[in-house]
């Protein structure tokens, strides 16, 4: 072993760019295959958009995988929990929604944005203690448990809206697009895209400036040291559980608006790709999973209007590829 | 001199396998007692099963008066027990600070008793804002080390804190570990390295098979040459 003394320099840590540049280099390439710029641009900005969406549902779920090793296959639920808050909230307000004023079509969507993750979060805290607290450690029992959960969610769903689709429409302002010179690119993508930056801002910020961030860092390395530590984890992981919840919740609301309906099953496609997202970011990373998300849109979009046969399996290829070049994902933070 | 640690009969299984088997032992208070024996005994578990990451299933473990078996790992580490475990555990994404930062449970980090650790463990001033999975095997032990005393505890267990390092770096572990002493902490301390035993341990403790072989002074069985081969199937002096 080479010890190195006071006095030397410590080698300096490399910076791991090769995950970051993936999603530009993956944007550059397709620019000739697409041929037409506005319309490479107009793709560019969906998969930003559907990036930042997918990066708010599964942010939660990374850290719950990377800090208490609990496979939750029941995520989906607080997404379609928080897309059908929403739409309860939002239906007395339909004509707010419908006003030309953005600060009014704002003053209504956030309050339900508010209260979906409220709702979600509790409903996190519910599945934590009912469904997760009894299984921990018994990875079988948790997909079964949660699977289970996700399937009874989804049923309660149906049984309260019943199974027709619910139309939530985008508000007023947030129709259209901003068209800059023969480029449309939809408002609503811009908000999403905005929203998810803001979203990944805070929780690097929490992650990397604040006690609290160092404690789920640290935990998601190593938890049992930090019990040695005298820190309670599980209490801690309740907290990152219902973020996560309340997150996917927000995401639910952002999905439902994006797509302007609500249906109960409307997360077992979403479910498949945030799998897919916290798999090839790397357990427990944020900043994998970021990128992930957007390695994920970036190829459903590319990957639709090039090939669109390929559509299905593109995110599967997707993921065989990158744990071929990086087994524990693109930054790998657990040694799980 | 009154115990501040005491093991009564202590089983502890590992799934199926019954790896404690009824241990006794104290540590008085203020001295440093070394747990020795050959690898697979049961020392790293018996610290384990003292700070609660394997509960002991039968038996007593008392604690400043205080029977802590049962209780959760972090109700025992907050009653004053710091661990150091074999493998470290550093955690290697943040920096030297705020792994000592973490472990600074009560408050802001202490000036005054960051100098006195800086003044053993230099290189962790140096390296402050360093990632700890860029340091060196030894430094690691020493933020592990540090780490464990950043705030004053009642109890320190430490497993094996020479464990692959270079000689050097041992004698300055050795020395910090002796100025931990001279402050007045209690110590156990398993221990592979033989001369660090006899430098370090006031009392020593062998374990075989899951139980305690011998009790008695580090210095006897320094002395003790037959003895140490016959507990320990090898001599202190043929480890210098």
């Amino acid at each position: 072993m080479t010890e190195l003394a006071a006095t030397d320099p410590l080698p300096k840590p490399k910076r791991d760019l090769a995950p970051i540049l993936l999603p530009i280099a993956l944007a550059l390439v397709v620019i000739p295959l697409i041929g037409s710029t506005s319309s490479w641009l107009t793709l560019t900005a969906a998969s930003l958009a559907m990036g930042m969406m997918i990066f708010i549902m599964a942010s939660g779920l990374t850290l719950v995988f990377g800090l208490m090793d609990v496979l939750n296959f029941g995520h989906g639920a607080f997404i379609a929990v928080g897309a059908y808050v929403a739409t309860l909230v939002l239906a007395p307000f339909a004509a707010s929604m419908q006003a030309d004023s953005l600060w009014m079509n704002l003053a209504v969507l956030a309050p339900a944005a508010l209260l979906s993750m409220a709702v979600s979060g509790a409903l996190g805290l519910v599945v934590e203690r009912v469904l997760i607290l009894p299984v921990y450690g018994q990875h079988l029992k948790q997909i079964l448990m949660t699977t289970g959960g996700l399937i009874v969610a989804e049923q309660a769903l149906y049984a309260l809206w019943g199974p027709q689709i619910i139309p939530l429409p985008l508000p007023a302002s947030l129709r259209g697009s901003f068209i800059i010179g023969d480029v449309a690119i939809a408002k609503y993508r811009v908000l999403a895209t905005l929203i998810g930056l803001a979203v990944f801002i805070a929780i690097q910020l929490v992650l990397n400036r604040s006690k609290l961030g160092l404690l789920i860092r640290a935990g998601v390395e190593n938890r049992e040291m930090v019990e040695a530590l005298g820190y309670r984890i599980r209490r801690l992981f309740l907290g990152v559980f219902m973020t996560g919840s309340a997150l996917a919740g927000l995401g639910g609301v952002m999905w439902a608006l994006y797509r302007e309906q609500v249906h109960a099953s409307m997360s077992d496609d979403l479910t498949v790709l945030i799998f897919i997202v916290v798999i090839i970011g790397g357990l427990g990373s944020i900043g994998g999973c970021f990128i992930g998300a957007i390695l994920v849109a970036m190829v459903a979009n590319y990957g639709g209007f090039l090939v669109p046969k390929l559509a299905l399996v593109s995110n599967i290829l997707l993921m065989v590829a990158i744990l071929m070049w990086r087994p524990r994902g693109l930054y790998a933070v657990t040694s799980r | 001199m009154t115990d501040l640690l005491t093991l009564s009969g202590v089983h502890t299984h590992i799934g199926r396998y019954h790896i404690l088997q009824g241990i006794d032992l104290v540590v008085p208070q203020g001295q440093t007692t070394m747990l020795l024996g050959r690898n697979g005994a049961g020392k790293t578990t018996t610290l384990r099963t003292i700070m609660g990451l394997w509960q002991a299933s039968r038996g007593e473990i008392v604690l400043a008066g205080e029977r802590i078996e049962g209780r959760a790992t972090p109700d025992i580490a907050r009653r004053g027990v710091g661990y150091v475990p074999e493998s470290m555990a550093v955690f290697s994404d943040l920096t030297v600070k705020e792994n000592l930062v973490l472990a600074a449970r009560d408050g802001p980090l202490d000036d005054t008793q960051l100098d006195w650790i800086f003044g053993f463990f230099p290189a962790l001033r140096r390296f402050w804002l360093s990632r700890a999975g860029s340091l060196s095997g030894g430094q690691k032990q020493m933020l592990s080390i540090a780490r464990a005393i950043i705030e004053p505890r009642k109890l320190l267990l430490i497993d094996e804190p020479t464990k692959g390092l270079a000689p050097a770096i041992v004698m300055a572990l050795i020395e910090c570990l002796k100025e931990i002493k001279r402050k007045g902490a209690t110590i156990l301390l398993v221990e592979q390295n033989f001369f660090a035993a006899r430098e370090l341990g006031d009392s020593v403790l062998i374990m075989d098979n899951g139980t305690i072989v011998h009790r008695g002074a580090m210095a006897e069985l320094a002395a003790d040459v037959p003895l140490q081969e016959r507990l320990l199937g090898l001599s202190l002096e043929a480890h210098q």
